[in-house]
């Protein structure tokens, strides 16, 4: 079984130790919880925008012309991968704030 | 002294190709002069950040001791990454199959999302080496170990093979060496960093690459979208007008292609159900390619590995959200600048450019005068059976003699998709440094992923099965001789496959993101995120998977199975989600029946669901 160890230096350990103490274990599966509902909506936008908009419904977004891009097409070969981008760093500063509520921050 | 180094390395470097074009008399100021000086400062840079950031362990040679900066990672992820075929070949296959190209687009962006979100945190808290090492741990057996192992190798290889190729293409083209050659080159120049360096060495040196083949991507495609559009951002030009009619520039290409035949360029001939499948097959292939993952390793915090993966997208998009353009203009300008013309005129604006007859040269562009009045037709279909094959000599206005059987339809000419983006430049009538700078870009692209892709193999041989099956005592010194080893031997088989590339390449590229797909990816997600999975489930969903994908693609790549008798519609290309699909299944299936997950197993997963207490990367 794996063994983590803690970083080297003193003061890492040390702040490593209160975490420990207050890490509880209802808190731990209360914030995997709160993970995975956001993961579940992040992971529904990144379909809708690729599968969605960029796939199943390619044909009626086509008809709408924004610009000089049919809206489906671009979708399909470059508003899905902004909003992918997105999602990463939206991702990222939400789960942080769910970790420094449930205490489990890194 | 070190300071010194990587400035010292290039600048030397500089002398040494001067001297060289001096020697075989090249005139500095031409394209290929320049090409050999700036490939050569190319490789000057590479090597001296080598040398200045050898790794002195195994844990700076395997995560380069776990302290790269966020940014930084997603830097040398991007580089690691984006190969020849995103750099050269991408934005051609894009050109040529319009809307249907979509499904590179978004199948080799929107895995970072899946990497972001559902593996890389979690992997870094885990903290161990190798992709194979969360098999061994998480499912507590050496048999998940090896199968990880086996599906990492064959992978990896299958990728290798294609970079290495790359290299050799890009050198005969603009150095004028054999391709054989070239790749010796290559071989060397990833010889000195990734077996010096490790991971440490290749990933300061993908930075630099990053660096170098962005520049080289985004330097002519800002150009040719001034020319056609008046507009320097590729991702809007794509979206302007015609300088010239002031007509949107996609509705002008969809015009020209039917006119000339050919489907719309904005919306495609693949059936719905197989750009799903393709799509989600690549995406999902490429969250599980070992080589990405392991990257992920490198950083020093669990929030840094999602907020890396951002940033790796980050450079990969700037690429990515430019190659649409660069390939719907490269398709205009190959029909404006070609179709009609005469092979050879009295003036220059009457005849083909000089670009057509340079690419025919090396046999990537053939014209076939069906009607036989001189001017080059470009219409949908092939112009005549397979690739072009050449007998001696020379016809009645210059071009090469054309063997292949020709086909009833009008089109004359076979262009080589492979040649659009390093053609570019030419097509636009750009100066000589801009065409060397893609040389260079090119040869960055697929050196940086061979390094990537050797060093997963090597450490996988020391670190997997040396180290953690075969011979368990060796110090750590001698694990990381065994790894540098290891790495000389990986980049000599890769080298073989650059000189002897075998027949079917192109067709395994499909082979490897199927296997990631179906084999290792859904065992990590189930390994994170269901505490109920045991090894007998991983390792049969795993097998099944496998077996089911590879099966399907051996009988429609190999055994000439026919397009009406794919399951569901879906080609080999795609099928790696049905097999992943599969995977699950049976993965649920075994683990109902068998024996629970051991205490301490599920007391592991519980600790890499939390984000606190993630140390540096340990064995």
């Amino acid at each position: 079984m794996a063994t983590i160890t803690p970083g080297s230096t003193a003061g890492m350990a040390a702040t490593q130790a209160v975490k420990e103490k207050t890490t509880s274990q209802t808190n731990a599966s209360d914030y995997w919880k709160a993970n995975v509902r956001l993961l579940l909506i992040l992971l529904a936008v990144w379909f809708t925008v690729s599968f969605g908009f960029g796939i199943l419904l390619v044909e009626p977004l086509n008809a709408i012309q924004i610009g000089g891009f049919k809206l489906g097409f671009w979708f399909a070969q470059q508003g899905a991968i902004y909003v992918f981008v997105a999602l990463i760093f939206v991702y990222s500063a939400l789960i942080k704030r769910v970790e420094r509520s449930f205490g489990v921050e890194d | 002294m070190d300071k010194l180094l990587i400035p010292g390395a290039v600048a030397i470097a500089a002398i040494v190709m001067i001297v060289v074009n001096l020697v075989l008399g090249i005139d500095m100021g031409s394209t290929k002069g320049l090409t050999y000086l700036f490939v050569g400062m190319s490789f000057g840079l590479y090597i001296g950040i080598a040398v200045w950031s050898r790794a002195g362990s195994t844990k700076e040679f395997y995560v380069a001791g776990g302290g790269v900066h966020p940014v930084v990672n997603g830097m040398a992820t991007a580089a690691d990454w984006m190969s020849a075929a995103s750099f050269i070949s991408m934005a051609g296959i894009i050109a040529f199959a319009g809307y249907d190209g979509s499904v590179y687009l978004m199948g080799w962006t929107g895995g970072y999302v899946l990497l972001a979100l559902c593996l890389a945190p979690y992997l870094r808290k885990f903290g161990q080496f190798t992709v194979p090492d969360f098999f061994g741990e998480r499912y507590y057996s050496k048999a998940a170990r090896l199968v990880a192992v086996l599906c990492l190798i064959v992978i990896s290889f299958t990728y290798v093979a294609g970079q290495m190729r790359g290299v050799g293409v890009v050198f005969s083209r603009f150095l004028d060496v054999e391709i054989n050659m070239g790749v010796l080159i290559g071989m060397v120049i990833v010889f000195f960093y990734a077996v010096l360096g490790g991971m440490k060495g290749v990933t300061y040196t993908q930075v630099a690459q990053f660096c170098v083949l962005i520049f080289a991507y985004m330097v002519p495609a800002i150009f040719i979208s001034l020319l056609i559009t008046g507009n320097p951002v590729p991702q809007l030009a794509l979206g302007g007008n015609d300088v010239a009619t002031g007509t949107p520039i996609l509705q002008k290409l969809d015009n020209v292609l039917v006119d000339l035949g050919f489907n719309e360029y904005t919306s495609g001939t693949k059936a719905m159900v197989d750009v799903f499948a393709i799509t989600l097959a690549l995406m999902v292939g490429t969250a599980g390619l070992p080589h990405v993952i392991v990257r992920f390793f490198t950083v020093p915090k669990v929030s840094d590995a999602r907020i890396s993966a951002g940033w790796a997208l980050v450079f990969i998009a700037i690429l990515y959200t430019t190659a649409p353009a660069v390939a719907a203009f490269a398709r205009l300008n190959l029909i404006d600048t070609v179709n009609g013309k005469d092979y050879e005129a009295a003036t220059e604006a009457q005849s083909v450019p000089g670009w057509v007859k340079s690419w025919e040269n090396i046999g990537l562009i053939g014209w076939l005068d069906k009607n036989g009045d001189g001017k080059v037709d470009y219409a949908a279909g092939a112009p005549f059976a397979g690739k072009p094959t050449f007998a001696e000599g020379r016809g009645n206005l210059g071009e090469r003699i054309i063997t292949n059987a020709p086909t009833a339809n009008r089109n004359e000419i076979y262009v080589d998709r492979d040649i659009m983006v390093l053609a570019n430049p030419e097509i636009a009538n750009l100066p000589g440094w801009v065409i060397a700078l893609v040389a260079a870009g090119g040869v960055a692209a697929a050196l940086s992923t061979a390094a990537g892709l050797l060093l997963v193999i090597s450490t996988s041989v020391s670190h997997d099965l040396l180290k953690k099956v075969l011979a368990p005592n060796i110090s750590d010194k001698q694990e990381l001789l065994f790894a540098r080893m290891a790495a000389v031997v990986a980049i000599c088989i890769a080298g073989y496959f650059g000189i002897n590339p075998p027949g079917f390449v192109a067709q395994v590229v499909a082979l490897a993101f199927g296997l990631a797909a179906c084999s290792l990816f859904p065992a990590i997600v189930l390994g994170i995120f269901s505490k109920t999975m045991n090894k007998q489930g991983a390792i049969a969903g795993m097998l099944a998977g496998l077996a089911f994908t590879m099966s399907y693609i051996a009988y429609f790549k190999f055994m000439g199975g026919t397009a009406d008798q794919w399951l569901f519609g879906i080609s080999p290309e795609g099928i790696g989600s049905i097999g992943m699909v599969i995977n699950f299944a049976v993965a649920f299936a075994v683990s109902k029946a068998t024996a629970p997950v051991p205490e301490d197993v599920q007391a592991l997963i519980e600790n890499i669901r939390i984000p606190a207490g993630a140390g540096g990367a340990t064995h």
